[in-house]
């Protein structure tokens, strides 16, 4: 099991002294976080991805290359990257060139965005945003899997033999989670693939998670990719923690009243017990995520989001110190009684290496290595014959 | 006997409100005409000023909490609605509109609805035709012909026509025509008795992209 922290990367003034850092001292936080997240000993770091103000975080892969040179161990990940206003070639050049700078240590979370205005800056209508998201995402697996790509589609234009580079590193593509709150489509595309799926978990009834979790499963195991139990699954989560329960409720609370997403609307009391937001003791906080296994089972990754309605970085470190220290290692021994020994751990690079050699190579998988381009029948009973005569013309000028 | 159920959904906010009163007499009128063709109804009713802090907080988190959403399941699922809201400014109250902003936009799809307003005078009347009816066609609701208007004049007017010229059907003429037309589509609905998928794709759909269409 992984745990980590998800920032949607706000800029928000600390309504308890009504400073606002500036962009530079929010984004070099949020680099300060990350690196905080592997010193505290968890596993994730997730950047969210905006092109609109209050948030700062609009090339996550710039950022997790540099949180990738200043950490050795965690995983870089996005909650999430915009599948649908981003060009799928660019995700995936951006991600592969990220997997080869961290070594591996890098997946993606891909989601539609919830900023109407985003599509028309990026030229799309929000109107497709499903479409988008299904047909750029087929796009991007191709393109990871194979060598020379054919492809058309109603979204972008066209390619012919077009070679995405550089090549995924081990020729394994980033694993890729499919984060949705409410649209079945997002869960079915995730099991189609046998994906992960990663609910976003805060904004809304656990019972909502729950009934979406479920459909997920059901549908990973209709495709084959293994038994419902087998699915993967990761979780988002919102705490603010300090010893004595009554005063994280009271620290947590101006924040709580004044956040851009619930602020004025319904008490902490409510949210709390509406959503899984925790707000409390150490411990309160590890019986609440225990309590998440319940309803969407054995699980592979818990994200929480800790830095955002204004909280200074003072306050958001010592939650992670807290985190690291009293929460997860016990959520580490817990969640691993009575998990079944077939429900798999949070995916990583070197577990897809090992799964891509145990299994029989695929084909499309088997020729993602630059090495294979030598030899002409590694690859011609993979590739459609046009793709493949291209591929190795192409090889053969680039090739010295 | 058939089953049936009426959702009645009433914005008036004092206690009691004229709005009430005319959202009880719609229902009782349709639930009398029901019973002629031999159908039982069960009726529902909302008073939407008891949910305002749960509508509102639906409208600010983007999620209903369990006391609204279950009250949601009543209204969507019914065979028939009867809205029935005060006139302010012109038009319907701000929370009559934010509980119909909430709910989900597909949700009175094929529901007969039955509208009707109150207000102090007869001139807010076109208000039903200019707000109210245009936002459940929006919605894809059923709309019945006959909207009910009852200023406060129309409740001191009787099944004669009283003091008012006679060719104008009086208010409760017009409740009845009304709940006669939402009787006869609530008589056929089998909306409360639908299966309904919250899961269920759109057709056509294909998990791999829609390029080609099929």
């Amino acid at each position: 099991m992984q745990f980590g922290i998800f920032t949607v990367g706000d800029l928000t003034t600390d309504p308890t002294t009504g400073n606002t850092p500036t962009e530079h001292e929010r984004i070099k936080a949020m680099l300060t976080i990350a690196q905080k997240v592997e010193e505290v000993g968890l596993d994730v770091f997730a950047t969210g991805e905006h092109h609109n103000p209050p948030f700062v975080p609009s090339s996550p892969t710039t950022m997790l290359g540099y949180i990738a040179a200043k950490t050795e161990r965690i995983i870089l990940s996005t909650a999430t990257t915009l599948i649908t206003t981003s060009d799928p070639v660019k995700i995936a050049e951006d991600f592969a060139m990220l997997q080869h700078v961290a070594d591996g240590r890098v997946d993606l979370t891909l989601g539609r965005g919830n900023t109407g205005p985003v599509y028309p800056w990026f030229g799309q209508d929000i109107r497709q945003g499903i479409p988008l998201a299904l047909e750029n995402y087929a796009l991007l697996r191709r393109l990871w899997r194979e060598d020379f790509v054919d492809w058309e589609g109603q979204f972008r234009t066209p390619l012919q033999g077009f070679q995405s580079t550089p090549r995924p590193l081990d020729g394994v593509a980033p694993f890729v989670w499919h984060g949705s709150i409410r649209s079945p489509e997002i869960a079915e595309q995730a099991a189609y693939y046998g994906d992960g799926f990663f609910s976003n978990h805060i904004f809304w009834p656990a019972s909502h998670t729950a009934k979406m979790v479920k459909y997920y499963r059901n549908r990973f195991e209709h495709y084959g990719h293994g038994t419902a139990a087998q699915a993967i699954v990761g979780l988002g989560g919102q705490v603010f923690m300090s010893k004595n329960s009554q005063d994280a409720k009271r620290d947590f609370r101006p924040y709580f009243d004044n956040a851009p997403v619930y602020g004025n609307g319904p008490s902490m009391e409510d949210f709390t017990s509406q959503t899984p937001l925790t707000v409390g003791s150490p411990q309160e906080v590890i019986d609440r995520t225990l309590g998440f296994r319940d309803y969407v089972g054995d699980y592979q990754r818990q994200l929480w989001l800790m830095d955002h309605a204004g909280l200074p970085l003072k306050t958001v470190l010592e939650q992670l110190d807290i985190l690291g220290e009293e929460v997860v290692p016990v959520l580490r021994k817990e969640f691993a009684k009575n998990r079944p020994a077939d429900v798999p751990d949070g995916p990583t690079h070197e577990s897809l290496v090992l799964a891509a050699e145990a299994a029989e190579a695929p084909p499309a998988v088997a020729s993602t290595h630059r090495d294979d381009l030598d030899t002409a029948a590694a690859i011609a009973p993979h590739r459609r014959a046009s793709g493949a005569a291209f591929g190795l013309a192409g090889a053969g000028k680039t090739g010295a | 006997m058939t089953d049936r159920t009426l959702a009645v959904v009433s914005a008036g906010l004092s206690q009691p409100s004229s709005t009430r009163l005319l959202a009880d007499k719609l229902a009782t009128a349709t639930v009398a005409r029901l019973a002629d063709e031999g159908v039982t109804t069960t009726v529902v009713t909302y008073e939407l000023r008891d949910y305002a802090q749960d509508i509102m907080n639906n409208m600010l988190t983007g999620f209903a909490n369990p006391r609204l959403e279950e009250m949601i399941e009543a209204v969507t699922s019914a065979d028939g609605l009867i809205a029935v809201t005060p006139i302010f400014t012109t038009s319907y109250s701000g929370l009559f509109k934010t509980f119909f902003d909430v709910i989900d936009n597909r949700s009175l799809t094929d529901q007969p609805v039955l509208i009707g307003a109150t207000a102090g005078t007869p001139r807010h009347s076109l208000a039903l035709d200019y707000a109210l009816r245009p936002m459940f066609t929006y919605l894809h609701a059923v709309v019945v012909p006959t909207s009910v208007f009852a200023a406060s004049e129309d409740w001191g007017t009787g099944d004669s026509g009283g003091r008012i010229d006679s060719r104008v059907a009086t208010l409760p003429a017009r409740i009845e025509r009304a709940a006669g037309e939402l009787a006869a589509l609530v008589a056929r609905s089998d909306r409360s008795t639908r299966v309904r998928d919250p899961f269920e794709l759109p057709a056509g759909f294909n998990p791999a992209g829609m390029f080609p269409p099929r």
